[in-house]
């Protein structure tokens, strides 16, 4: 039986959606008092956002070419 | 200190629960056979098998427990990985998978009934059905009782919600919706607990920080102060290490456990069976430092205030919100364990520590909104693919294993695809059950915890001499089994660990025999002794009693089965390879953290 549904999708989607949405988060609130606090002036939102929107591109990409061989 | 999860925080976990149930609707099509529920219709490729092979057993216990341990212990918790697995993920990819895999068997117990016999077969199938169950009611509880304890959510709704989430996607998908979720769950532990280490030890100071402020030169290394018990914190010796936790504990588990032993019958081929624990074995090495150092770490960092930086972002404080956790007499952010009357836990003069709130406490001092809610995310997946591992387990060796044997022989296989669905809800409901059940008596499920230590640690006796000795009988193997768990009991009813009273944790046969100098060592030493148990009376009994007939035997034991042939793989996809890159990765890291 085939696999009918490559799980390369709904990871490389979920990241890419949790990224957008933290990444945006800590774009937002760049000035914010709150990554000083916490993670050593870091804006982590922002930064591992990115991280996050990169790596499920990376994982959409693949699963893409896959289909397309 | 308190965390307040904001919106987005919601808003990240919302996400989360929409792929996880989402996996599940997708697949609802997919099941139309018993095989496709229970085994995902074999058609599974490696890196999906191997990933889920890991985080199937990457539970809540796991997460919490290790990051409890290297705060306690340090870095000598990492034999529970580089010792007490790895070695066992290599032998049963190399030597073992061929059997289960090549042998027509669905499930470990049938295993047993294909190489030994009937009654061999119900009691390892009945004792793991038990197990698995009420093992998923514990990671329930403690996932109530830490996201009350963390976030005030209410017990009922935690345990209530992520038992229902669970149901929806092992029933709508079965064992493939379980392995994908578990995948998801892999990497969302991965990209949560990454920046949480890399925050921490940035404020450590790196490693060499880490090991200044810790100031105790035995929690830093793994193998030095293991020559004598008194002289590390864990109060174990190598030779108690090495064959209790490295050989009968590991391999029983890693070996012989269906919950994980299932993710590799799921593959989809032979090679992809065996290369599913190798595969396995590349993160799992990687494993304690994103989850043991959190730990340390969280006895070395100083908290913040961060209800005034919270106030100040623009958020108000929480007024209304009576404190939960407080960080008075804390060793760094671990905070002094209560009891049920709000009373601190004293234990020889002092306030004992609530180690398990470790690694949830790195998580909300170094994570502002936003991260909280992926680190939250991270957290609740380890727990549901603990569950749902087990879920899985369970209605397969229940299926299979009781219900097709023992009670409905031929029924049709769309029969057995609706009992299996219908195992699905009641073993979570009883799950459930026992998550009550141990609110109620916590003491009751220390003990039954104990019970299943003793079931599981003879067992893999039975297996090696069922695949490497041609002559071992069913006679043996089910004596042998017996009489391994009866020696673990009576073991740890003479014995008794330094410092406590006879009762749950030993010496309730009354006579004390001996003292161990910890806990750990008394449960190292108690399957030491259950497996040399189960190992003689299996070969003393097997040599008295008819072997099978050879021809029998084939694809059940080593020397009657075909080697099974690396031609075709590339140098990469080989087992052996793959073997040997683990085992030379594994050498080095037990040199660096000597």
């Amino acid at each position: 039986m085939p696999m009918q549904l490559d799980l390369r999708l709904p990871i490389g989607a979920m990241f890419v959606i949790l990224g957008v949405l933290i990444g945006g988060y800590g774009l937002f609130t760049q000035s914010s008092s709150l990554y000083a606090v916490h993670s050593l002036g870091i804006n982590v939102d922002l930064w591992w956002g990115l991280m996050m929107l990169a790596f499920g591109a990376v994982m959409l990409a693949l699963a893409r070419r896959a289909k397309k061989l | 200190m308190q965390p307040i999860p904001l919106w987005i925080d919601y808003l990240v976990l919302a996400v989360y629960f929409v792929f996880v149930l989402g996996i599940g609707f997708v697949l609802k099509n997919q099941m139309k056979t018993s095989t496709d529920f229970f085994l995902s219709g074999r058609s599974m490729p490696a890196w999906i098998t191997g990933l889920a092979f890991l985080s199937a057993n990457l539970g809540a216990q796991e997460v919490i427990g290790m990051g409890a341990s290297g705060a306690k212990y340090g870095i000598a918790t990492a034999h529970f990985y580089w010792l007490g697995a790895i070695p066992a993920m290599v032998f049963v990819g190399i030597f073992m998978m061929p059997f289960y895999y090549g042998s027509r068997a669905r499930s470990v117990p049938e295993y047993l009934k294909l190489r030994y016999d009937e009654k061999t077969r119900a009691l390892n199938a009945i004792s793991f059905a038990i197990m698995t169950v009420f093992s998923s009611g514990v990671s329930m509880y403690a996932m109530g009782k830490l996201l009350q304890l963390l976030l005030g959510w209410d017990f009922n709704l935690a345990i209530l919600a992520s038992a229902l989430i669970v149901l929806a996607y092992t029933l709508l998908g079965g064992l493939t919706s379980a392995i994908y979720n578990e995948v998801l769950q892999f990497f969302l532990i991965v990209m949560g607990f990454l920046p949480l280490v890399f925050l921490g030890l940035r404020d450590a100071g790196g490693w060499s920080g880490l090991q200044t402020r810790l100031n105790n030169d035995a929690m830093v290394h793994a193998w030095k102060y293991l020559g004598s018990p008194s002289s590390n914190p864990m109060g174990v010796e190598w030779f108690g290490m090495v064959m209790g936790l490295g050989f009968v504990l590991s391999f029983g588990y890693w070996c012989t456990d269906f919950l994980v032993v299932q993710r590799a019958m799921a593959a989809d081929s032979p090679a992809s069976a065996r290369r599913t624990p190798l595969i396995a074995a590349f993160p799992k090495m990687a494993f304690p430092f994103l989850v043991i150092l959190p730990g340390m770490l969280a006895g070395v960092v100083v908290a913040t205030n961060t209800n005034a930086a919270n106030t100040n972002a623009g958020i108000p404080a929480p007024a209304t919100r009576q404190s939960r956790i407080s960080l008075q007499g804390a060793r760094g952010i671990i905070p002094v364990k209560f009891d049920e009357a709000g009373k601190p836990v004293m234990r020889g003069g002092q306030a004992e520590l609530d180690y398990d709130m470790a690694t949830p406490m790195m998580l909300v001092r170094y994570f502002p909104p936003g991260m909280l809610g992926l680190g939250l995310c991270a957290l609740i997946a380890s727990f549901m693919s603990g569950m749902a591992g087990n879920t899985t387990a369970f209605n397969t060796v229940w299926t299979y294993d009781i219900y097709q044997s023992y009670i409905n022989k031929g029924a049709s296989d769309a029969h057995y695809l609706w009992m299996g669905r219908a195992a699905t809800i009641f073993g979570l409901a009883i799950s459930v059950a026992a998550a009550y059940f141990a609110k109620q008596f916590n003491n009751i499920m220390d003990v039954l915890q104990l019970v299943f230590a003793f079931v599981n640690a003879p067992l893999f006796a039975t297996f090696m001499l069922g695949m490497f000795w041609k002559r071992a009988t069913g006679h043996g193997a089910f004596w042998g089994l017996l009489c391994g768990t009866s020696a673990a009991a009576i073991h740890h009813g003479l014995t008794l660990p330094a410092g406590s009273v006879a009762g749950a944790k030993g010496g309730w046969l009354g006579v004390i025999t001996h003292t161990y100098p910890s806990e750990m060592a008394q449960n190292f030493w108690t399957a030491i002794w259950a497996w040399t148990t189960c190992f003689t009376v299996t070969l003393v009994i097997s040599l008295l009693t008819v072997p099978r007939i050879e021809s029998e035997l084939k694809g059940l034991v080593y020397g009657l089965t075909a080697k099974p042939s690396d031609a075709g793989l590339q140098w990469y996809q080989k087992p052996t390879v793959l073997a040997a890159v683990v085992l030379t990765i594994l050498v080095i890291l037990n040199v660096i953290f000597w």
